[in-house]
């Protein structure tokens, strides 16, 4: 299942190797990325392949999660198909 | 590819502008539950509701988490029980709702819809049982929702029942300290699939059981529509067009999704915006938005008219399977801008009224003071429905006599249903109008003028 990742926050150092870590520990594939930093604020989009993941997709959001609260981070995991309905016809 | 701006605006949708799924209801009928005992016949009914509705919950948390999209509530809306129920041997139908209650609670659903009776055109046996039934029912559930449809475009208005509804509407509020009123809904021309309370109910029309799904967004809406300040309003409307499009959309990802998870049949998609009294959820912010000074001034009825023939269009190019109420709601009690606007004077029930021709659905979530006589209230019930009966809508009327109140105070329902100010009710009495019951006939539905 394709997934949005979304991170939004202070950019500080380490941002993306964290969250890419975390990824990879729990089996999830990155197939792309777009990151910007408008003012102070970081904005990271990863598209990614939760196929092979080995928690379930309610856990992943959660430990996503936890780990921005921690960073000063939102950090959120989305079904890709929410942004196709809304946005295409 | 979704572009990076589309994926931040869905995002800022969600977080800063209160958009959510309202609600997912699942349709139960309740026809196959009659039985002549009545500890049967509430057996029956509390075993399908919760075999059906087990998973509703539970599956709608895991959507929630999936799409990272709020749904704020899970609800069942049933048969009528004045149909599911009439072949059981008893005068009391007191029961069956504590049935329900006990239902909603074992499924974990915070609403269930369906204590309810159609007399548009006249009373079964049934019917006058739960329309007696009603005060008491309310008083001792917590979640159970009641509504009687008491006039439809073609069958008129059954003066009698707005007598007897009227007068209900009064022993609810006395009995129930006024809570209960919240939780009753007297329609004209009532829908068979609305998902959103207090007027849910299972119409006979409908299948076996059906996933129906109510879309919000009034913020959503609000926000887009600062972006367009000062423009022509055709301008605004396309606004409107789109951001009720997009919305939509998510709707009928999400009732697709709860549907072929339950593995029932999908129904509609209810495209209103219904308010909450959070802060920036408030229909009343989007007509001043349009650029009155208050919701109530002159050229609120315009401004809501264009908003929700609007949110229609969107609404219906989103999805073909469109139904329920969908429109704009204007329950006072529910939404900030409404409970200032009344607080302060600028908005009137008579105002009110003249919005309910324009929108969905009618008199809503309306405090009254505790000595509006049981006529006052039949006629105002009567008014509605002649809105609804004319120009072939659903209208309704959800007003709270609260006892001991009086214009000036406030009255808090808690929770979603909010809070409102008591306002004033016209003092010449109709008593002598409502006093000769029978029927307004169905109108001629041609030279429309």
């Amino acid at each position: 299942m394709k997934a949005i990742v979304t991170v939004i926050g202070r950019d500080t150092v380490g941002i993306i190797a964290n969250v890419c870590s975390l990824l990879a520990q729990n089996g999830v594939n990155v197939l792309d990325i777009s990151q910007t930093v408008m003012r102070e604020y970081f904005t990271m989009i990863m598209l990614v392949d939760t196929a092979g993941c080995k928690v379930d997709f309610a856990a992943l959001a959660d430990i996503l999660k936890k780990d921005g609260q921690e960073h000063g981070l939102d950090i959120r995991i989305q079904r890709e198909d929410i942004f196709e309905a809304m946005h295409r016809i | 590819m979704i572009t990076t701006s589309e994926i931040l605006e869905t995002i800022e949708m969600i977080s800063q502008q209160h958009l959510d799924i309202r609600t997912v209801t699942m349709g139960i009928s309740l026809r196959d539950c009659g039985h002549p005992e009545v500890r049967a016949c509430c057996d029956k009914i509390y075993d399908k509701i919760t075999r059906r509705a087990e998973g509703l919950v539970r599956t709608g948390e895991d959507i929630e988490r999936e799409f990272g999209i709020p749904i704020v509530n899970k609800r069942v809306s049933v048969t009528p029980i004045a149909i599911a129920c009439e072949g059981c041997e008893t005068e009391d139908y007191v029961p069956f709702a504590r049935t329900l209650d006990r239902a909603a609670k074992t499924v974990g659903v915070n609403f269930i819809g369906g204590f309810s009776a159609l007399v548009q055109k006249g009373f079964t046996q049934g019917d006058r049982k739960l329309i007696r039934a009603i005060p008491e029912a309310l008083a001792v559930t917590e979640r159970v929702c009641s509504s009687v449809n008491v006039g439809s475009t073609r069958a008129g208005i059954n003066m009698d029942a707005v007598a007897l509804m009227g007068r209900t509407v009064k022993k609810t509020a006395e009995i129930s300290d006024g809570q209960g009123c919240a939780k009753l809904v007297v329609f004209c021309n009532a829908v068979e699939d609305n998902p959103f309370m207090a007027g849910a109910f299972h119409g006979v029309g409908e299948p076996e059981c059906v996933i129906n799904v109510g879309v919000s967004g009034p913020g959503v809406v609000h926000s887009a529509l600062k972006k367009c300040a000062g423009e022509p309003l055709n301008v605004a409307a396309e606004v409107i067009k789109k951001t009720a499009f997009r919305v939509t959309r998510m709707g009928e990802l999400v009732a697709q999704e709860a549907s072929r998870r339950l593995g029932v049949p999908f129904g509609i998609v209810d495209l209103s915006l219904a308010p909450t009294p959070a802060v920036g959820d408030s229909v009343a912010d989007i007509l001043e938005e349009l650029g009155l000074e208050s919701v109530g001034a002159p050229g609120t009825t315009a401004a809501l008219a264009m908003l929700n023939d609007a949110v229609k269009k969107g609404g219906v190019m989103a999805s073909s399977n469109v139904g329920g109420l969908s429109g704009a709601f204007i329950p006072v009690s529910e939404d900030a801008g409404m409970i200032r606007a009344a607080a302060a004077g600028k908005l009137t029930i008579e105002k009110l009224e003249a919005m309910t021709c324009v929108c969905s659905v009618g008199l809503d979530m309306i405090a009254l003071p505790g000595d509006t006589t049981a006529e006052t209230i039949s006629a105002i019930i009567a008014d509605e429905a002649a809105i609804g009966m004319i120009n072939q809508k659903t209208t309704a009327v959800r007003v709270i006599p609260v006892p001991g109140k009086t214009v000036g105070d406030f009255v808090d329902f808690g929770g979603l249903l909010g809070r409102a100010p008591i306002m004033s009710v016209n003092p010449a009495s109709p008593a002598v109008f409502i006093g000769r019951g029978g029927r307004i006939p169905a109108p001629v539905n041609s030279l429309k003028n």
